[in-house]
């Protein structure tokens, strides 16, 4: 790796989107590393877990990737990058610089849970971290389950827990029968997920899994495990509408959150939209951000779900190759408008799908509620301080210490900035994510380190006396 | 709408505070106007050492008494008295240490030099190639990130009239003042103070003052919690490196190593071809950093002009304004000259002589 530290391309992110970007990148030609924190490429939805044999779409795309040109850097964690497309991350020789022509950034979504009392509980687990649990780790979150939270991953948390032996208590969805059937159409152009999606509903009749449409969780109860939730209607008052049902475990998710802390670290614009998941970096149909050379794909842009994925990678590497001057105008417009006619189709899926998690976006916090988890700060505590004029995500982190743990606030800002729009009666989308600093992920100093001597350290001149 | 004051305040920073409140408390009406949001500047994310030892000779008086202010307001802004250890590891560092460090307690600090077994007792768990090392008992630190809570509360306590969130403001002469236009808002002021950090050269330009103001991008990081390793403040020879354990057990590093500014946004940055050798040297003389993840790191920008002393007095030339920045340490004395400042302004003798800016005008002609 370190003979060349220069590359035409750097992606970052091997899953779907970042594969596809790395693989057409080589396919014209360019010098290509493709970086990912995780030993395979894979991403979220096909994540190798690492024993048996590696089959299905993940395993293909693994294997395409290998017989690329692609060179990988795996199990390197990215903590820094600059708009002059200078990337660090920390891997097992330590810290490794790398810089490229061309950044495609392809890193993905992380879940978003909305805080509810009691959520902290063991036993609780995120919706789509449910997903990783079941599909690589084979393991049930609980014996008897409540699947609570909006989006398709309802029914596929359900289906697969019964599939593993375990009992869904019941399924607590944002969403109505309204909501599902308005998918119906966009399920319809991807008939294969589609059926699957109705299989997986069809199980749960035949089960006669109690289904709770239009409600919410609004409470976990239990003290060193879940024992119960309460449930209360949407848009009801949760003390009057309250019942409690009976459960050892929750898997709770409103949906996924694009991961913007590399796009705010690079100061690339950002929009709001809660189709796409709420704040995510501003890319134009060729992937293009507001930075020269930078370009983004995948959920980390825009939750568009795993089909839409790899087609806008495809079309972030065509622009970069483009850009660096190794296309020709024709060919580039001719295949940039073909996969852009196919992305749409196949992105109406994951559209609609995303579309069900839009209910989970502005949902309102409950009141007492445990809101940062590393820095162990309440609804209540951040209330006073945005009370106490602390009105800007950046005010209320220094005045209460919200989101300044390892998460680095992925998990707590978009509930700070409900709170703020509460508070100053305006949307949420009116409140800018707080400041992004590095390091993106928390990295050991002697990591960062190597090995130096005292007199390596380039000391200046002390201050005026 | 126009609104009117005694005095309107650019930049709400300690600087801007402490002499906003202090002028409201000799009876002034005040408007503190504020581009981001109170303490949203350096004064909010500098690395809150409280140390005599890397205060400059002159101003040692000043430190003394901001660290008695921040004393007084304790728990509110994180306040800990720790003692504070510099160190040096050369024989070289060591000559300059005990110069320093003389010189610097002949300016009314206790500072005074420990041997190598005194080091080890107060701080078992540091590098054990330390040359020289000096020793402060007044020196400790105070959370920063506290500072907007802290001061927001404070002014609206004095009555002073706060408005955020103004970007831009337009600042000019008018009759019988100045004012300041914030989108179809003004504020009219009789008096002015300039205290906007950064911002200083451009609004002291906005009244045709030009004083070179260099601005640099200072650099902070913070580990994970971690259990107990050490007790007092560190710091080195050079300044190079300040190091504190907080009670929440995080490593705070910092010793003025340079960061960035962004192109597009003019906003400082991490540089981290200088996050490492800081890093570095912060293991060197804590080794059991290395296992401790950082968490996060940060700028902020520090200001100087060219003999590295305060601007502090009426702004030349123009009858009515003021101007307050630049101040080396201005954590630790802030909350004092921004005092000063607000008995200058309401017409009060200062207790102790500001610096006045018309010094660097005269260096600036010849
Ligand atoms: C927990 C989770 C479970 C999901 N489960 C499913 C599912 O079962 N079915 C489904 O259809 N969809 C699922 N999704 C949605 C799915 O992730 C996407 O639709 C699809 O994977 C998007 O592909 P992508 O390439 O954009 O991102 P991802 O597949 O998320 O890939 C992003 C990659 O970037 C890497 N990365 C990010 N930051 C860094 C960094 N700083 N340094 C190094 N590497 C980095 C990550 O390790 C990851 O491999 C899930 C999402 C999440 C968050
Ligand atoms: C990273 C770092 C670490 C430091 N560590 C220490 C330390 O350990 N100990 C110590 O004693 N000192 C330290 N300092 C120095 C200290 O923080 C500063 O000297 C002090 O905070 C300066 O205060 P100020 O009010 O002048 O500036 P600031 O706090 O920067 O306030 C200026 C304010 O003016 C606003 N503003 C700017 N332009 C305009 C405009 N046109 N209109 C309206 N508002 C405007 C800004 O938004 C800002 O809020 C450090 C500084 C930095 C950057």
């Amino acid at each position: 790796m370190t003979e060349q530290p220069h590359f035409d391309v750097i992606v970052i992110g091997g899953g779907p989107a970042g594969v596809a970007a790395a693989v057409q990148a080589d396919a014209k030609r360019l010098s290509v590393l493709l970086i990912d924190e995780q030993e395979r490429a894979g991403g979220q939805v096909y994540r190798w877990n690492g024993v048996g044999i590696d089959a299905g779409p993940g395993a293909e795309m693994r294997a395409r990737l290998a017989a690329s040109g692609v060179r990988t850097a795996f199990s390197h964690r990215c903590w820094h990058v600059q708009p002059d497309r200078t990337v660090r991350c920390t891997g097992p020789d330590g810290n490794m610089t790398f810089t490229a022509d061309a950044l495609i950034l392809a890193t993905g979504a992380s879940e978003r849970v909305t805080p509810v009392p009691g959520w902290t509980t063991p036993g609780v687990v995120g919706l789509a971290a449910a997903t990783i649990l079941l599909k690589s780790e084979g393991v049930l979150p609980g014996r008897n389950v409540v699947v609570a939270g909006c989006g398709p991953l309802l029914l596929f948390v359900a289906a697969k827990i019964i599939a593993g032996g375990g009992q869904v208590a019941a399924i607590v969805d944002r969403n109505g029968p309204s909501d599902w059937l308005s998918c119906l159409p966009a399920a319809m152009t991807n008939p294969k997920l589609g059926m699957e999606g109705a299989g997986w509903a069809l199980s749960l009749l035949k089960r006669g899994t109690p289904i709770h449409f239009n409600s919410r969780i609004v409470a976990v109860n239990g003290d060193d495990e879940v024992q119960a939730v309460s449930v209360a209607a949407v848009g009801e008052n949760a003390s009057s509408s309250a019942h409690s049902i009976a459960c050892d475990a929750l898997c709770y998710g409103d949906g996924l959150m694009p991961a913007t802390e590399m796009t705010r670290l690079l100061h690339a614009d950002h929009d709001f939209d809660a189709a796409l998941g709420g704040w995510h970096v501003r890319a134009d149909a060729h992937r293009r951000t507001s930075l020269d050379r930078i370009y983004a794909c995948g959920d980390g842009a825009g939750v568009m779900g795993a089909a839409a994925a790899p087609v806008q990678g495809r079309i972030a590497a065509l622009a970069a190759a483009w850009d660096l001057g190794k296309m020709d105008e024709a060919r580039f417009e001719a295949e940039t408008q073909r996969l852009s006619r196919y992305g749409q189709r196949v992105s109406r899926f994951g559209a609609a799908m995303t579309g069900l998690t839009v209910a989970g976006v502005r949902v309102p916090l409950t009141g007492s509620e445990m809101i940062c988890r590393c820095e162990s700060v309440s609804h209540d505590e951040l209330e006073r301080a945005v009370a106490a004029g602390a009105v800007t995500v950046n005010a209320v982190k220094a005045a209460t210490r919200c989101g300044m743990g390892p998460c680095g606030g992925r998990y707590c800002v978009p509930s700070v900035a409900k709170i703020i729009a509460a508070h100053e009666q305006v949307d949420v989308s009116r409140i800018a994510p707080g400041t992004a600093r590095p390091p993106l992920r928390p990295v050991p100093v002697g990591t960062l380190m190597g090995d130096f001597a005292y007199e390596d350290i380039p000391f200046r001149e002390p201050a005026p006396l | 709408m126009t609104a009117h004051f005694d005095l309107i305040v650019i930049g709400g920073g300690i600087m801007g505070c402490a002499s906003a409140i202090r002028a409201a408390q000799h009876g002034m009406r005040v408007a503190m106007i504020e581009r981001a949001s109170i303490g949203g500047g350096a004064s909010g994310v500098n690395a809150g050492t409280l140390s005599l030892q890397i205060k400059r000779v002159k101003l040692m008086p000043y430190a003394l008494a901001g660290h008695r202010i921040w004393e007084e307001a304790g728990e509110q802004v994180g306040f800990a008295k720790t003692g504070g250890l510099t160190l040096a590891f050369t024989d070289v560092e060591a000559e300059q240490l005990r110069e320093r460090m003389t010189a610097k307690r002949e300016a009314g600090a206790p500072i005074h030099f420990l041997s190598q077994a005194e080091v080890r007792e107060k701080a078992p768990n540091l590098c054990e190639r330390v040359k020289l090392a000096s020793w402060c008992a007044e020196d400790g630190y105070a959370n920063s990130s506290l500072t907007g809570t802290y001061y927001r509360a404070a002014l609206r306590e004095a009555g002073v009239t706060i408005i955020e969130g103004a970007d831009a403001p337009l600042l000019a002469r008018a009759k019988g003042g100045f004012q300041a236009r914030i989108a179809d808002e003004e504020v009219h002021g009789t008096r002015i103070l300039l205290a906007c950090g950064a911002g200083l050269e451009p609004a002291m330009a906005m009244f045709g003052v030009h004083i070179p103001v260099r601005v640099r991008v200072n650099s902070v990081s913070v580990t994970e919690r971690a259990p107990r390793l050490v007790d007092p403040v560190i710091g080195h020879v050079t300044g190079l490196l300040t190091l504190k354990q907080k009670g929440n057990g995080t490593v705070l590093i910092g010793g003025g190593w340079q960061g960035r500014i962004d192109e597009r946004t003019g906003a400082s940055e991490v540089d981290p071809e200088t996050i490492i050798p800081n890093l570095q040297l912060a293991q060197f003389v804590l080794p059991a950093l290395a296992r401790l993840r950082v968490v996060r790191c940060w700028t902020g920008f520090e200001v100087n002009v060219a003999d590295f002393y305060p601007l502090a007095g009426p702004l030349p030339g123009v009858e009515g304004a003021y101007v307050l920045g630049c101040v080396r340490g201005g954590y630790t004395i802030g909350p004092y000259i921004g005092r000063l400042m607000g008995d200058l302004i309401a017409g009060r003798e200062p207790e102790m002589p500001l610096f006045d800016p018309a010094r660097l005008l005269a260096a600036a002609v010849q």
